[in-house]
């Protein structure tokens, strides 16, 4: 077997566990009710992760993406309050803005060749700082367009609701599969993650392929913020906070190398179910409190992070072993 | 006429990488590529792979001159280049490696299908039959090189230049991937082989050019060459020009330090080392002989799995840098820039960095005394500076190799090894590293030198001993130092070894 896939197949096989465990407990959570909320829930946050997947498969990581989604909220809400444009319009600035901010932040990383790390850092202050800027005051949302759009939902057979946002998230995540495993974009930010020497030894053009990147996690976030803000109804400055470190999370719980180089998109997407089973599950209990989510997230990490390690170590060993 | 090299000069600060070389390489030929550390090989093979811009000459391919400014330029240009880390992505599957860059594609997407077709049908070209879907890093080493090799010809095409492809192969996977390589011949490509490992040598090129010192010593058909002329080509000694220069043979003395059995596995075999006070010994062999090796070994760079070590009043503690330096060891080491010196900061605080280690840093050594010692040894050694507090990634080769060994002296070690003490620097210093050698010894410290120079060996050395395949195979005392006993010793095939 491929020892690449096995993280893969150890995060399908805990949520398998994990919700065998939840249905014996509450059979109620094996409906299309909470599969649907499942995935309303977590639209923001799988489709940011698409765009930190791709960001950790190259090797960098991308600190802003909690803020960017904040900044896109305020200024979905700012903008229609005080001008008559449509929301689709206002969308697709929005998304314009947070892909140039991405580009340039992978742009500073290339050249300056600083890490990914400073350079999104500085990109999540200067998020979150534009977004208190435009307002400091959560702002509704009225307009009929967005009433509409958090009304639409197929009904799933069992009453559970397909929500519009949760079928975006899921069309994310199939575009991420495709570009991440069947193009030469794709293959070339895996090479980066491989190594950048090498990469770039074989051809992979650096600097377009991190911009690119960069750029790439910036839309998912801004498209992050527009589902976040047609789920909430609002703008908030002070929303989702360490949004950034969640996705992070649910990436490595998905069973990506957070050096880079290896995973799935498809693992990434377990992961961002996995989290949202753990939620769900304290919701049923009623007795928990919230703050196991986290505990259990905390948990899984370290496991995840245990258990590549051991992977690496294991085909480490078996390479040295096979040369005597 | 494949490839033709005339006049290539490549300067860089401080030193003349290559000399005016001469180098052809016809086609269907293997030409080997030999000569020491620094002897210019691999600024050759990067002026050739566009990794660096030649400083002059003409390099003519196919009868047009190139000038390339990348590797992937003189990819497109027809030369190819496999290294000795394998040169691909080992996360990437094997049909992904093979194909980067020119995948197979339908509606703007790869089609897998074709591309491990392809992949498929280029192994097959080499009598390989793999999953081409499985990532490259799980396959041997071997099989690594011999996908590197696949892309690189399919690639390129006209030129294949192997920069050390064996050092981490055996015996059986090195058969291998020759029988790979001399397909290759048979089908026209022009190869440059470039190892350290002689028998390989004799055993697969046609042709042998031998660079030292940036220049080209001699290039020969492998055939009419021996082991010894091909060695006294590669230390620079003609073993007619014989000895003017023993050293001084001052008796044997008592040794100070023991060393008794001390081995590591795929490092060097068990060897026995005495070293009298004052005395220097002198560690002869080719490049991979286990010269490095014995060196880390005595410092605890590398833990010694068998053996011991002692002096008059007890054993010792090998067994990290920090009890070597405790024991009154130190090192020199053979990588002056990544190893020895510390680039971004002055030359005081690189003379004072060991000292101050060995005191802790809850006990700084005061400013004053810290400038006396630097103004010290900066005038003992006669370190050319405009002062004290100069980067000292700053100075030249030399300079800063005197700064690596004032701050051992600061120390006062008993014992004190230099790896190639003189490797990159130039002639004037070069004389008085030399010179310095000797006096540390009348003072009474021991040393240990490392150096591919057999001149230099002869110079300083009380005792020569001379390393092969990871063994210590000879000692050579008083009189009977002179090169070509060296040479002779260097050269003898000894009970031949897997090279490991």
């Amino acid at each position: 077997m491929n020892t690449r896939a096995l993280p893969l197949y150890v995060t399908i096989a805990i949520f398998l566990l994990a919700y065998v465990i939840c249905w014996t407990q509450f059979p109620t959570m094996l409906s299309t009710r909470v599969i649907g909320n499942l995935l309303t829930d977590n639209a923001y946050l799988g489709i940011v992760a698409v765009g930190m997947t791709m960001v950790i498969l190259s090797g960098g990581i991308d600190l802003s993406v909690g803020s960017v989604i904040a900044f896109s909220g305020v200024f979905i809400a700012v903008i229609l309050r005080d001008t008559s444009l449509h929301p689709l319009a206002v969308f697709a600035m929005l998304l314009v803005l947070t892909t140039a901010f991405g580009a340039s932040m992978g742009f500073l990383i290339d050249r300056l060749a600083m890490p990914a790390f400073i350079v999104t850092l500085a990109g999540m202050f200067l998020a979150r700082g534009a977004a208190y800027m435009l307002s400091i005051d959560s702002v509704p949302i009225s307009h009929p367009f967005f009433q509409s759009v958090q009304g639409a939902y197929w009904l799933m057979p069992g009453k559970g609701r397909l929500t519009l946002i949760g079928v975006l998230m899921v069309l994310t995540f199939i575009i991420g599969m495709i570009i991440a495993h069947k193009t030469r974009f794709g293959t070339s930010v895996y090479a980066l993650g491989g190594g950048e020497a090498t990469a770039r030894l074989m051809g992979v053009r650096q600097g377009r392929t991190t911009v690119l990147v960069y750029a790439f996690s910036g839309l998912m976030a801004g498209l992050s913020g527009i589902v976040f803000t047609i789920y909430t109804g609002s703008g908030y400055s002070l929303a989702t906070v360490g949004a950034e470190l969640t996705a992070i999370a649910a990436v490595v719980i998905g069973g990506t190398l957070l050096t880079g180089g290896a995973g799935y998109m498809f693992g990434t997407f377990i992961g961002v179910l996995t989290m949202g089973l753990i939620q769900t599950y304290i919701v049923f209990d009623g007795s928990l409190s919230s703050w196991w989510t986290k505990i259990v997230i905390g948990v899984l990490l370290l496991a995840f992070i245990l258990l590549q390690k051991g992977l690496l170590k294991l085909s480490q060993d078996r390479l040295a072993g096979g040369r005597g | 006429m494949l490839l033709s090299i005339s006049s290539l000069t490549k300067v860089f600060p401080g030193t003349r990488a290559l000399d005016d070389v001469h180098f052809d390489l016809q086609a269907g030929e293997v030409h080997a590529l030999l000569g020491e550390n620094g002897a210019g090989k691999s600024t050759l093979i990067k002026c050739l792979t566009g990794a660096y811009r030649r400083g002059g000459g003409r390099m003519v391919l196919n009868g047009t001159e190139i000038d390339p400014r990348s590797t992937v330029e003189a990819q497109d240009q027809g030369i190819g280049t496999v290294y000795q880390e394998v040169n691909l992505l080992p996360n990437l599957t094997v049909a992904q490696n093979l194909m980067f860059g020119r995948e197979p594609r339908r509606f703007g997407l790869v089609n897998t299908r074709a591309m491990r077709a392809e992949a498929r049908a280029m192994l097959n070209q080499y009598g390989l039959d793999l999953d081409v879907d499985r990532d490259l890093g799980s396959y041997p080493v071997a099989i690594q090189q011999i996908i590197a090799i696949a892309r690189a010809v399919a690639l390129s095409g006209k030129v294949l230049i192997l920069d050390e492809p064996t050092a981490s192969l055996d015996a059986a996977e090195v058969r291998m991937v020759f029988d790979v390589v001399r397909g290759l011949r048979d089908r026209g490509l022009g190869i440059v082989f470039v190892s350290h490992f002689l028998d390989q040598v004799f055993d697969l090129t046609d042709r042998v050019t031998v660079l030292r010192n940036g220049r080209k010593v001699v290039t020969e058909e492998t055939r009419s060459l021996d082991r010894e002329r091909l060695i006294g080509h590669m230390l620079g000694r003609e073993l007619e020009a014989a000895t003017n220069q023993t050293a001084t043979d001052r008796g044997p003395r008592p040794p100070m330090l023991r060393f008794q059995g001390m081995s590591r596995r795929g490092a060097v075999e068990a060897f026995d080392m005495d070293v009298g006070q004052g005395e220097v010994v002198g560690l002869a062999g080719l490049l991979g002989s286990g010269r490095t090796e014995t060196a880390e070994l005595l410092f605890g760079v590398r833990t010694a799995q068998s053996g011991s070590a002692s002096d008059q009043s007890g054993p010792l503690n090998l067994t990290a840098p920090r009890a070597a330096i405790a024991a009154g060891f130190g090192l020199a080491p053979e990588d002056r820039k990544t190893d020895g010196i510390v680039a971004d900061l002055t030359i005081r605080e690189n003379i004072i960095l060991g000292l101050q280690a060995r005191r802790g840093w809850a006990r700084p050594i005061p400013r004053a005394e810290q400038n006396r010692l630097a103004d010290d040894y900066i005038k003992r050694l006669d370190i050319r500076t405009t002062g004290r507090e100069k980067r000292i990634g700053e100075l030249s080769g030399g300079n800063q190799q005197k700064v690596v060994l004032a701050r051992w002296l600061a120390m006062n070690p008993r014992f004190l090894i230099l790896d190639e003490p003189t490797r990159g620097i130039d002639v004037g210093a070069h004389a008085e590293i030399v010179r310095l050698i000797q006096e540390l010894t009348q003072q009474g410290m021991s040393l240990l030198v490392i150096s591919s120079e057999i001149d230099e060996l002869i110079a300083v050395s009380d005792r020569v001993i001379v390393l092969r395949d990871r063994r210590h195979v000879a000692e050579l005392t008083g009189s009977q130092i002179a090169p070509e006993n060296i040479v002779k010793a260097i050269a003898a095939t000894g009970p031949k070894q897997e090279v490991a």
